[in-house]
């Protein structure tokens, strides 16, 4: 049976079938849906790791235990994986390992355009890099063929549109992959110098071996037709390329790209006259064709960043201009991501926004959007749990200056600090500086869509757990001055927030409410009752047109400016009274039920 | 057949995703090959979507090139403008025209203004502009969430799929107690083109 998939649905559905057991994930742009896919198959035990370091060092216990498993994460995540990767590389598996990156060309939501595949060769890895979601599925079964042939995990490089793109994928069965016994062998799996120096051997060796399969393999293959433009590209650029040359040029299309197939390139150059590289993000396989000697158009002709879409690749062989259109520039106005009516973090923004002698230190999730207008309330964004780490450096620093007045306030969502804030908040407790830490807990992972976390008490599978206290890991770790608050009282807010900048000594603020977008476990429903069931409205005989409640930057609040009047759009408030505190007449009132 | 362009655009919570899924699910039962792509902003509420179909006998892009979009599905005036460069020029490029605006938090606060020449800077641009009120068409038939179906029923004739059992896709692809309601809808937005 034939279905309409996206990439991230079909790895889901090649784990399945590859008779994956464990998979492990962090939430992240766009590799989220592989994880929450898996988790619908009830034969693999799938879980939200913290972070990707922790859900790696799991899948590789599950590999060591016997069971296939995988790890998803989007480009980033690796680089917090990284340190477990390359020496799972050098120790190898008991049974198959993947791990997927999902990369960013265009950066739709990523703070950075890294090329993933430099992992892959830097680790000595194999690497697959499927173009549509059938290759997702037929190569993700094939890479765990690879990973136990070769005893080495696999890197799976997909990149957003392979990902999020639907195209048809032929269903399979389960393969029944037993629990492979567990053998003690410490010259394998302990990673001392003396064991790691021939493991580093066994891997290069590895390569040679590698390197012939990739020369041979169905993965790699040469698609002849016009000998004049010949195009060596990988995942969706070979989709691209077909679109723009169709069979006006012949192609090496590239599937298994680590090692690179020497021989075949050797083959195609042979057979073309012209070679043109299309990929996107570095010149990955562009420096290795160069690098065999043999002459090729890549990054001197195609752009180095963003996506290589069919009309960037038009424009650049055919210089067929794509005009823009200045009349309908012109006309259209931005639409910005804002923070969702009833948001917890307006509130908490509003206040710190006014602050004088603050820097904030931010991090990544939807507060990352405090940045931007109204509130330019955040100014450092880094990195996962770079908020306080950072922040603590820079109070370091700032208080060796005489006569300082500057504070620095770290803020972190809940899922973040899970993620890597809680090393941070240690070295803050550790190394003393007067830092003020505030976690946004609105008991959810939002930006990616709602995930569970540590915090939440549920499991991807829905299944109760401890729901981690964060104030208590701030009192364990010896912080004297924590306090939990509602970031919807603003009273609340600014006192707690003058209570913390006139301490001489670090504090920890907890704001804790729900995302307005969460669907509420039997805890929140216990505990935030009557949250979001009311609505405000604005009594225009009263309002003065001041547009204080505009600056809340709430999507429910239309000023009117005929009437020079605000008003409230029913449908969109959710009631969390946050512009009502901020209207200096009282204008602004709960619609009485 | 050369493969054919449609675009889907409009703001998050306005049903565009469930009127590409009807309009896939309607175009593999003709046994066509199909790609889509979908583009959101993050989970915020009210971001821009742009939902990118193709099909033909064989698609290789799953994303639409710039000026050769055959039909835009516009679930929002502004949206449609933003992504007008994707209709094709000859001339022969059709949109159909939700005559809704979803305002953005800059126009609401007073820092953007909505543009008013929408339409005209649309039918200047589209060889065919099939401009509605599908919220209005929706709220007639009693069920705003519906303006998603109208639309999608007024672009089928555009995209010539009328042989398509559109009434068994909707059976077979929404809920059992609202498929009435949304094969009514059909219908209405078919005969409003």
């Amino acid at each position: 049976m034939k279905q309409l998939i996206t990439g991230d649905e079909a790895v889901a559905r090649g784990a399945w079938e590859a008779g994956v057991r464990f998979a492990s994930a962090y939430p992240g742009t766009p590799s989220t849906e592989i994880l929450e896919n898996i988790a619908t198959y009830k034969e693999i035990h799938s879980e939200w790791a913290p972070n990707e370091k922790t859900a790696l060092e799991s899948v590789i216990g599950a590999s060591l235990a016997g069971a296939r498993a995988i790890a998803s994460m989007k480009h980033v995540g690796l680089n917090v994986a990284a340190d477990p990767f390359f020496t799972f590389a050098y120790m190898g598996v008991n049974a198959g390992a993947v791990v997927v990156t999902a990369d960013e060309p265009g950066q739709f939501s990523s703070q950075n355009e890294q090329d993933n595949r430099n992992y892959a060769k830097a680790a000595m890895t194999p690497m697959f890099e499927p173009s549509d979601s059938q290759e997702c599925k037929d190569m993700l079964l094939e890479a765990f063929e690879i990973s136990e042939k070769h005893d080495i995990p696999v890197l799976f490089r997909m990149t957003t549109r392979v990902c999020h793109s639907k195209s048809l994928v032929e269903l399979g069965e389960r393969q029944d992959v037993p629990i492979k016994p567990y053998v003690k062998n410490i010259k394998k799996y302990v990673a001392v110098p003396a064991n790691a120096r021939p493991m580093k051997v066994k891997v290069q060796e590895n390569q040679a071996i590698l390197r012939f399969y990739s020369n041979n393999c169905q993965w790699n293959r040469i698609e002849m037709n016009e000998p004049n433009i010949g195009i060596i590209c990988s995942g969706d650029c070979y989709l691209y390329a077909r679109e723009v040359f169709g069979d006006g040029a012949s192609y090496l299309k590239l599937g298994f790209t680590n090692p690179l197939p020497d021989d075949l390139i050797r083959e195609f150059a042979s057979k073309v006259e012209k070679i043109y590289i299309i990929e996107e993000n570095d010149p990955y396989i562009e420096d290795h064709v160069r690098a065999l000697g043999i002459a090729c158009d890549g990054k001197n002709i195609f752009p180095l960043n963003g996506e290589m879409k069919p009309e960037v690749i038009r424009s650049v062989m055919f210089g067929e201009e794509y005009t823009l259109d200045d009349e309908v520039r012109a006309a259209v106005i931005p639409r910005p991501p804002t923070l969702c009516a009833g948001c917890p973090h307006r509130g908490f923004f509003y206040e710190l926004g006014r602050r004088k002698n603050v820097m904030v230190s931010g991090d990544i999730g939807c507060y990352t959007l405090a940045s931007g207008a109204p509130y330019h309330a955040m100014e450092t964004t880094v990195c996962m749990g770079a908020s306080i780490s950072l922040g603590h450096g820079a109070q370091q620093i700032f208080d060796t200056i005489e006569g300082n007045k500057m504070r620095v306030v770290s803020v972190i969502g809940d899922s973040t600090f899970f993620h890597t804030g809680i090393n941070s908040l240690l070295d803050v407790a550790y190394n003393k500086s007067n830092l003020i830490t505030v976690v946004l807990d609105n008991r959810i992972t939002a930006m990616t869509g709602q995930q569970d976390n540590p915090g939440t008490g549920l499991t991807i599978q829905g299944e109760i757990t401890e729901a981690v206290s964060i104030e208590a890991i701030a009192r364990a770790f010896g912080f004297k001055n924590v306090r939990v608050i509602d970031p919807n009282q603003l009273s609340e807010v600014k006192e707690t927030l003058d209570w913390a900048l006139a301490l001489q000594e670090p504090s920890v603020i907890i704001t804790r409410w729900p995302c307005a977008l969460k669907k509420q476990n039997a805890l929140d429903k216990e505990e935030f009752k009557g949250s979001f069931t009311s609505v405000y409205w604005v009594n225009e005989e009263v309002c003065i047109g001041c547009k204080k409640c505009t600056r809340t930057g709430c999507p429910a609040i239309v000023f009117q400016f005929e009437k020079k009047k605000s008003s409230i759009d029913p449908e969109k408030c959710v009631g969390c009274s946050v512009c009502a505190q901020v209207c200096p007449v009282h204008a602004i009132r709960k619609v009485e039920a | 057949m050369t493969t054919k362009n449609i675009l889907l655009t409009g703001v998050g919570g306005q049903g565009t995703i469930l009127a590409s899924k009807l309009l896939t699910e309607g175009l593999l039962s003709q046994g066509y090959d199909v790609k889509m792509s979908e583009v959101h902003g993050m989970s915020q509420r009210e971001g821009p979507v742009l939902t990118h179909v193709r099909f033909g006998e064989q698609v290789f892009s799953p994303i639409v090139e710039a000026k050769k979009a055959d039909v835009i599905i516009g679930f929002e005036e502004l949206e449609v403008l933003r992504n007008l460069e994707y209709l094709r020029e000859d001339g022969k490029g059709v949109v159909i025209l939700n005559r809704v605006r979803v305002n953005p938090i800059g126009v609401q606060n007073g820092s953007d203004k909505y543009p008013e020449n929408v339409a005209e800077l649309i039918s200047t641009r589209a060889g065919k502009v099939i401009a509605m009120d599908a919220s209005e068409e929706a709220r007639k038939l009693g069920n705003l969430r519906v303006m998603n179906i109208i639309l999608l029923g007024a672009s089928v004739r555009q995209l010539g799929l009328e042989e398509i059992d559109w009434g068994k896709v909707i059976a077979e692809n929404v809920k059992a107690q609202y498929v009435e309601l949304n094969q009514q809808a059909f219908e209405l937005g078919k005969s409003l083109s």
